[in-house]
């Protein structure tokens, strides 16, 4: 390690770092605007400016910007030096000539970077006098605000959006003291990722909409650690509430998964708490009631009848669990498709039985190689392609730069030197994505295809099956693969249910165990549909299909139904089957939707925003989400909390105490094998550090002893959180909680999201204490053949028959997320992807209606002639309005 | 005196083509190269001439090409670039030799490219030129034509492709690094260094960037050896220079004299002095962005070493010269409103403090002026000094302000005591 020297103190530092970061690591306050640590030196701002010496003896030194310099072994510096210091407080100065120092009316106000770094670096009075430079400010849709005037030209924005995130549409115009950072016109920002400028900008140029719409100060936020609800990748989140709303939500650094950034779908799609549509009030039969009639109506339909649940993939760990332990287990169903059930059922074989790890983001980003076998991962889990796009960009700066050297945090050169060399990935899909661009080679194939060549990519790399009956072509493609893969060391292979076709999934196995076999550092990552979709699937549950077979032989069955709309997932055939054939229906659901409607007995179920649960991601990794807020509702509970109660009611208990998370915790670790260790994903409720909880409210926040004034001048005890070791004060432990349960970033002289700094054991690293989540496929267990080897016949078109498929979409695909107004402004319309070829056949053309008939349902779509789709197969908007309950992967029929 | 930048260039105005320029010797270097010498060699002979850029800086030419990776494991990619975006105010040497003589220049490029083992090459040449476009781009259909130009130059294995590329008139597109970035389409603004162009230039490959004059010098050097180039110069400097002047003397323009002649021989002999009724106040020998000289440098020698002894530095080595009627607050605010406007906005002290700068002067002349203005000056003069800024055109902005404000202090204290522009 380099030893350094900063002010004539020794100190060792990571080699192969620049001074900045070495600086910051150390816990130096050096301010700084342009640098980001995701995104690498530009050298732009000037802030960082340090005094650098030749030797000991050097005494004049020269001012280096830190951020631009590598550090060296018996390097001397100074961040104290007067021309150093004098020179950093004058880059503020500069700055403010043209700033509005609007401070009072900014949305960023408090929670700034700039006003940070101005107060770090002295900077207390402006001596420029002039007029300053003003802009006309632009609309940029629904989430994003724009006010450049308080723009300081350190060009992060367009650095992530265009650089780090591949999107077109922002940029940076004109030149000198009017360099503009917007878009050509007017518009909606198009890229899904764009909800990240409002915390990459250091400044409040660009603001959260959504936030703005109700605003409130950030310090004002009554906060908790969270997670997206919104697809399975489980990104962090910190979640805010005041005055009984929830106002926004931010990123949660966690080294392993998200990262600095989210996707637009899981920062904006919050507003579903806020929802109209929330169900407040116990019903029973369309009635609402109040506890003791709920309770006294619970006791006659729970008990004298067979219990049956329905498990939900958008539900709490805790709250599944708490069904299942309910029910039983042999009564304990999957609210799941069929077909999609035994995908997850697959998936879970294959990563129980640890032969290959599965890819966290952060393993994604570092992959030398990438492989995509049918899954539109920008649509269906947007941050693990923005994962994917890191990869492809770090792999080919580090082939850029491997005969000219430099370090990989200066941006700059690197991309000078890498100019359009990518790293190796290959996209195979059903239908072109937006992933293509980057993607080495592109191939859209049915999943049978798909399956077919990833089982050739597999047998050249380790050839263990005779391959018959593949055609030339696939095999020259299969063999191209595979030989870019066996350059690679740790190379990710991606896939995911989307096709509805297993062999699909035992395809990506096989080309990494085959990958293994050749000596490589392979991991896998199964992208699953919805945020618990893994953890229900862990549970193993019994598919819908047997429930609906229950429910027909036996008469006397009340369904416990928790959190789900069965007519999204499942044909609406059968879910009115089985609901009719129900003689009690008891559903808890936070939202009214077409299932909640047929309930019996309706429970307010709380959201991830009012409650406590766990929820297991894509990877197997466990995390807790804690509860934001007390709902000014006493009916609004977790459901695992209702769920106790009505097996208390069953065990003639009903007086009993609800229970904690802790318990509910420790029960589900004892009677589900799979998830012992879950615990561990969080610090139990009776966790704290020198007697002292962790406060939800940051200490600046304001207004407690005035907030409820108007209906009493006392103070209200606040509320005890016996589920969690945080609590609804400002009062509490003020130092950095465990990794896990961090309610915001704060730290003194950092206001702004940029406080996580001092959250990480070295910038940009891992979090201090590590990363949140436990994941939990590490023991190997199960069995699980060397290779599947079986591949499928290759996709065959049928006549007047074709393959469903669906087109998912980031807007609009998820249930919950269309609730916030943005996202569903931005949601497509429906529509049917057809060839051209099929749309020849069928004599349609773009826009004309045609109707889909399967077993049971009929459904109709303005077509869409799809290029690169294959014969054969229809493609359908995923969860659009009209969407629900198709019976994806099956054959369908068309008419015009 | 010999003048071999400039001896065949015509007085009529027109250029020089193919025929009028092999016919005056033309293309014989290039002959000389590609029958019998190696890259190696030309690049020897280049280092040995002590032929320094002509574009301000006055950095060895031959030491830039010779960090130029060379032999089997270089990128087989690399680029010459001729940096005719000559906007430097004041500054008109280099187009003297883009329409009189095109050829030369072609010439120079094609053994510079030679000389690096490039294969691809432009003239970045600034918009304004348009007579300049005009010729450089018949005489790069002639160069092709006669086989200079294309696969194959005159039966060799070396193939060079030029091209003549038009700027959109940014000052910045003068820093080579801009110039690049220009060049590969993406905006003007300057990249870090290191890595050097020499290494990773344009699109990420070997690249050289020399100015016009300096390419221009090359055939000669060629032609006639090392020793006689040195040997055109009166001073440490080698070869010939191309000095100009303008302001208020009585021959404004340029001629190409010996490396070395003095401040005073150029403006008392070469320009023919000042205008009657004016007296010289002071001088910028190199352009806008080189700090003022004064009557009592009229004899320092105008060579790199000698001007920067003088506090100053050689620059262009076109001398704006400014008389005892024009005010100097007035004149350094032109300046910096040039600055301002051509920043690229890239990095904060060069984007705000530049017209910060010019506001404070314009008040000065509006008779805004306080006390702690020239306090804030010399402040910025301090602050946007190299290694502070990102590149150098901030603190090329500066030379002439803290000049300024060095040897006119009492016209900058004039102004604010009486409340606007003593000159007017």
């Amino acid at each position: 390690m380099p030893k350094i020297f900063i002010d004539n103190t020794s100190y060792e530092v990571k080699a192969g770092k620049n001074v900045l970061e070495a600086c910051l690591t150390l816990g130096f306050d050096l301010p700084y605007f342009c640098w980001h640590p995701a995104m690498g030196s530009v050298g732009a701002c000037r802030q960082c400016a340090v005094k650098v010496y030749k030797d000991e003896n050097d005494t004049s030194g020269k001012i280096i910007m830190s951020c631009m310099e590598g550090v060296r072994d018996g390097m001397h510096l100074s961040i104290d030096d007067k021309a150093a210091k004098a020179f950093r407080e004058q880059v503020i100065e500069w700055l403010m000539t043209n700033h509005p120092h609007d401070c009072p009316v900014c949305d960023e106000g408090g929670s700034c970077h700039l006003q940070d770094m101005t107060v770090m670096t002295g900077h207390d009075y402006r001596r420029y006098d002039y007029k300053k430079r003003t802009y006309v400010n632009q609309y940029l849709g629904p989430f994003i605000h724009h006010e450049m005037n308080r723009c300081i030209q350190c060009y992060r924005c367009v650095r992530f959006y265009k650089d780090y995130a591949g999107g077109k549409d922002l940029n940076v115009f004109a030149a000198h003291n009017h360099v503009y950072f917007g878009r050509e016109k007017d518009g909606t920002l198009e890229s899904p990722f764009s909800g990240n400028l409002a915390e990459v900008c250091p400044t409040g140029v660009f603001t959260d909409k959504t936030l703005r719409q109700h605003y409130t100060r950030k310090w004002d936020l009554t906060s908790a650690p969270s997670v997206c609800q919104h697809c399975s990748v489980g990104c962090n989140t910190i979640a805010g509430e005041r005055y009984g709303g929830l106002r926004n939500i931010v990123n949660r650094y966690n080294a392993e998964v998200n990262g600095y950034f989210l996707c637009d779908r899981g920062r904006f799609g919050y507003e579903f708490v806020n929802s109209e549509n929330r169900i407040t009030k116990p019903q029973v039969m369309h009635q609402a009631v109040d506890e003791n009639a709920l309770m006294h109506h619970l006791e006659t339909v729970l008990t004298n009848h067979s219990l049956i649940g329905i498990g939900s993939p958008r539900a709490s760990m805790e709250s599944n669990f708490a069904l299942l332990d309910l029910v039983g287990k042999e009564n304990f169903f999957c609210g799941v498709y069929n077909e999609e059930m035994m995908l997850e059922r697959r998936i879970t074989d294959i990563l129980d039985s640890g032969k290959i790890p599965v890819a966290s983001l952060k393993q994604i980003e570092d992959a030398d190689a990438v492989v995509i076998l049918g899954e539109d991962i920008w649509n269906t889990a947007p941050m693990m392609a923005l994962a994917v796009r890191q990869s492809v960009m770090k792999t080919g700066g580090r082939e850029a730069t491997e005969k000219t050297p430099m370090p990989e945090w200066h941006e700059l050169a690197v991309k000078e030197l890498q100019q359009n060399t990518k790293g190796f990935m290959v996209n195979v899909t059903v239908t072109e994505t937006s992933l293509d661009e980057i993607a080495s080679l592109n191939i859209n194939a049915a999943p049978d295809d798909i399956a077919r060549l990833g089982f050739a990519i597999a047998n050249h790399i380790h050839p263990s099956l005779e391959l018959k009956n593949f055609e030339e072509a696939v095999l020259a493609k299969a063999k191209t693969i595979a030989d870019e893969l066996l350059k690679c060391s740790n190379p990710v292979i991606i896939t995911g249910t989307s096709c509805y076709n297993d062999p699909v999934l035992r395809a990506a196995f096989d080309i990494a165990a085959a990958l293994k076999a050749a000596g490589k550092a392979p991991a896998i990552a199964f992208v699953v549909p919805e945020c618990n979709s893994m953890g229900l699937a862990m549970m193993r549950g019994h598919a819908f299909d047997t429930a609906v077979r229950r429910v027909n032989r036996e008469p006397n069955v009340t369904a416990v139904i928790l959190e789900q709309d069965l007519y999204r997932n499942l044909p609406a055939g059968i879910v009115d089957e089985f609901l009719s054939k129900c003689r009690n229906i008891i559903v808890l659901d936070s939202l009214n939707n077409a299932t909640t409607e047929k309930a019996h007995v309706l429970i307010p179920a709380s959201t991830f925003a009012e409650g406590d649960g766990t929820l297991i991601s894509y990877e197997g990794r466990a995390q807790r989400y804690y509860q934001v807020y007390v709902p000014d509702n006493k009916y609004i509970r977790e459901s695992w909390k209702w769920l106790s109660r009505m097996k208390m009611i069953i065990s003639g208990k009903a007086n009993g105490h609800d229970p904690h998370h802790d318990s509910v915790i420790s029960s589900l670790e004892t009677a589900l094998r799979q998830f012992a260790g879950i615990s561990a994903a969080a610090p139990s409720s009776g966790f704290s550090i020198h007697g002292e909880q962790i406060p939800r409210e940051p200490h600046r926040y304001s207004g407690r002893t005035a907030m409820l004034a108007n209906r009493n001048v006392s103070e209200p005890k606040p509320v005890a959180d016996g589920d969690s070791p945080l609590s609804f004060t400002m009062e509490g432990y003020q130092g950095t909680p465990p990794s896990s349960a961090i309610p915001f970033f704060w730290k003194p002289g950092w206001n702004s999201p940029q406080a996580v700094n001092k959250y990480q054991q070295e910038i940009g690293g891992d979090l201090i204490g590590g990363n949140p989540g436990v994941r939990l496929f590490v023991k190997s267990s199960g069995n699980m053949p060397e290779f599947f080897k079986d591949y499928p016949e290759h996709f065959r078109e049928r006549q007047n028959k074709w393959l469903l498929l669906p087109q998912s979409h980031v807007f609009g695909s998820d249930e919950l997320s269309v609730y916030s107004a943005g996202i569903a402004g931005r949601s497509p319309e429906p529509y049917m992807g057809l060839s051209p070829v099929d749309a020849k056949m069928l004599d349609v053309t773009e826009g004309s209606q045609v109707t889909i008939k399967s077993e049971k349902e009929e459904y109709s779509f303005p077509v869409k002639i799809v290029e690169s789709l294959r014969n054969g197969i229809v493609l359908v908007s995923k969860g659009l309005p009209g969407t629900q309950g198709m019976s994806w992967g099956n054959w369908v029929e068309l008419a015009k | 005196m010999e003048r071999p930048l400039t001896k065949d260039i015509k007085s009529d105005g027109s250029y020089l083509n193919i025929k009028e320029y092999e016919k005056a010797g033309g293309y014989a270097a290039l002959r000389k190269v590609i029958k019998g010498m190696s890259p190696a060699e030309v690049q020897e002979t280049v280092r040995a001439s002590k032929l320094k850029g002509r574009g301000g800086a006055g950095f060895s030419t031959g030491m830039k090409w010779s960090f130029v990776p060379m032999g089997e494991d270089a990128p087989k990619t690399k680029y010459l670039i001729c940096n005719a975006d000559e906007m430097e105010p004041g500054t008109f040497k280099d187009r003297v030799l883009l329409e009189g003589n095109p050829h030369q220049l072609i010439e120079g490029m094609i053994i510079a490219s030679y000389a690096i083992q490039a294969n691809i090459s432009y003239v970045f040449l600034r918009w304004a030129y348009r007579e300049a476009a005009r010729v450089i781009q018949k005489s790069l259909n002639e160069a092709y034509e006669a086989g200079y130009l294309g696969e194959k130059i005159l039966g060799s294995g070396f193939s060079l492709h030029m091209h003549l590329h038009t700027g959109v008139g940014r000052y910045m597109c003068g820093e080579e690094t801009a110039l690049l970035n220009a060049l590969e389409g993406k905006r003007a603004t300057p990249r870090a260094k290191p890595p050097f162009p020499q290494v990773s230039g344009l699109y990420g490959k070997p690249t050289i960037v020399n100015n016009v004059e300096t390419l221009c010098c090359v055939p000669h050097i060629i032609n006639n050896g090392p020793q006689w180039f040195i040997g055109l110069s009166k001073s440490e400097d080698s070869g010939t220079k191309i000095y100009g002047v303008s302001g208020k003397v009585n021959r404004p323009g340029a001629w190409e004299l010996p490396m070395g002649v003095t401040m005073g021989e150029l403006i008392e002999e070469y320009a023919g002095g000042m205008k009657n009724g004016y007296k010289l106040k002071g001088a910028l020998p190199g352009g806008a962005s080189t700090d003022f000289l004064t009557t009592e440098h009229m004899n320092v020698k105008m060579d790199f070493n000698s001007v920067a002894a003088a506090g100053s530095r050689l620059g262009t080595g076109t001398m704006i010269v400014m008389d005892d009627a024009t005010c100097p607050v007035g004149f350094v605010h032109n300046l910096q409103h040039f600055f301002a406007q051509e920043s690229c906005g890239w990095c904060t002290p060069c984007r705000e403090g530049l017209p910060w700068v010019e506001k404070i002067l314009l008040s000065l002349e509006n008779g805004g002026g306080k006390e702690e203005d020239i306090g804030l000056l010399e402040m910025h003069g301090q602050l946007l000094g190299p290694g502070n800024t990102f590149c150098a055109l901030a603190p090329g902005a500066m030379e002439p302000l803290q000049s300024a404000i060095k040897y006119f202090k009492d016209d900058f204290v004039e102004h604010i005591k009486k409340r606007g522009c003593p000159y007017n």
